[in-house]
């Protein structure tokens, strides 16, 4: 069981990762909108799992989508950032209990989980995007920009979580 | 001491959060500062290879374009060498650009973006094939970027649609020069500062690179000018440019490299120092 959960999330990995950068990275909707989808990675590591390895993955996660962006540690550092609030927000929308093994994110109400997807979605755009423009004076654009991509993200990330939860 | 180790075993998490947070911003920064001693860049093998298979599938939905656009291509370069071959006027050495200075390669985009605000795009060739840092990059129409970055059978090329960008650029009629940038807003269009506003200039005007900077040769086009405005501060214009090249669906460019030029840059190193 153990085992098999180990080989789901390398295989999610590697494919979020391809899927991200030879295809999503390119849709440039108007212009300049890209969806992020490779956050359903830590969005649905285990609740229960180790956190200091959840910190190390998604910062590897994150380096390999900017080795191929190339675009410094943007997307490793907002990663990192994700993956180290996860419990605060797994607390804030699913409650205490989801340390207990009780919940699951697929089969949780969809209040819960449009909370914790928005959210985390959003905190990591903030960040990506914050590093990316690096610019103080240019805030309407990281805020721009991540409401616009979040709202993409989201609606993408959804979608893979209600096709991927019918087929297990 | 105990009370130091416990308090690191207590928030390992955080230490480990914070110490991968850092390295992520470290390495943004080092990617923001100059170009040439950046450590993450697509130009290496694994992204490599996988984008040349990406580029090898892609490749057939826009044959047909990128065909039209090579034999116009051809089709001006004949033009000029049929009325090359006509009886010339006396030369005037002076005014000759000098080309045999420049070599040009061909190279492959495999991967291009244009939809971030520090846009890079990959080809496919690299040190093996004598690709150097800070090569220019040319596509059938104009201008595209500067090579950034190079591996063995790779290299970067940091786009003109990139924020970080900074091309010397003059207008082909008058010879007043400014620097090009982009304000990261459309995939067509950059903007060309420092222009004085002496300078007679019109709606439509072609602009052209300068030589000056040693990376591109002189006179290679940009773009026209879309229209302008004179800056609040100083005697400047602020114009808007249109670039030739589509930056959205290139695919075949070139790389010119000056052959002298570890001289000059020799040499403006040796000035800087003397200052």
């Amino acid at each position: 069981m153990w085992n098999n959960e180990i080989f789901i999330n390398a295989v999610r990995f590697l494919v979020l990762v391809l899927v991200q950068v030879l295809l999503l990275d390119h849709i440039n909707f108007l212009g300049h909108i890209n969806p992020y989808l490779y956050l359903f990675f830590i969005l649905l590591y285990p609740l229960t799992g180790n956190k200091g390895l959840l910190i190390f993955l998604s910062f590897l996660l994150g380096l390999t989508i900017d080795f191929f962006n190339d675009s410094g540690g943007i997307h490793a550092g907002a990663s990192v950032f994700i993956a180290w609030v996860r419990p605060l927000l797994l607390k804030f929308s699913f409650g205490v209990s989801y340390e207990y093994n009780t919940v699951r994110v697929n089969s949780s109400s969809f209040s819960q989980q449009l909370v914790y997807i928005l959210g985390m979605v959003l905190l990591h755009h903030l960040v990506l995007f914050s590093l990316e423009i690096f610019n103080v004076q240019q805030i309407l654009l990281i805020l721009k920009s991540t409401l616009f991509s979040g709202i993409f993200s989201t609606i993408l990330i959804f979608c893979s979580l209600y096709i991927f939860s019918r087929m297990s | 001491m105990q009370q130091i180790i416990d308090f690191f075993i207590r928030n390992k998490n955080f230490v480990l959060f914070f110490v991968l947070f850092l390295t992520a911003i470290g390495l943004t920064i080092n990617a923001h500062s100059y170009h040439k001693n950046r450590y993450v860049s697509s130009a290496n093998f694994l992204s490599g290879t996988i984008y040349t298979f990406k580029s090898s599938i892609t490749d057939y939905f826009d044959l047909k374009t990128q065909n039209e656009k090579l034999t116009n291509e051809n089709k001006q370069l004949r033009e000029r060498l049929q009325n090359i071959k006509l009886p010339l006027p006396p030369i005037d050495t002076a005014a000759m650009p000098s080309v045999k200075n420049y070599r040009v390669r061909n190279a492959k985009v495999i991967n291009n973006s244009y939809g971030k605000t520090k846009n890079q795009l990959t080809i496919n060739k690299g040190a093996l094939d004598s690709i150097q840092i800070d090569m220019g990059v040319i596509s059938t129409k104009g201008i595209v970027g500067i090579v950034s970055h190079v591996s063995n059978r790779f290299a970067s090329v940091q786009s003109v649609l990139n924020t970080q960008s900074q091309i010397v650029a003059k207008f082909k009629k008058s010879n007043h020069f400014g620097t090009l940038v982009w304000d990261a807003k459309k995939p067509n269009r950059v903007q060309l500062k420092e222009i004085p506003r002496i300078a007679p200039i019109a709606v439509g005007d072609t602009i052209v690179t300068d030589g000056r900077s040693a990376i591109f040769p002189e006179g290679i086009p940009i773009g026209t000018v879309q229209d302008f405005v004179v800056e609040e501060v100083g005697d400047y214009y602020r114009i808007n440019v249109n670039l030739f090249t589509d930056m959205t669906s290139v695919k075949y460019v070139y790389l010119v490299s000056r052959k002298d030029r570890a001289e000059i840059k020799e040499l403006e190193k040796e000035a800087t120092d003397v200052e």
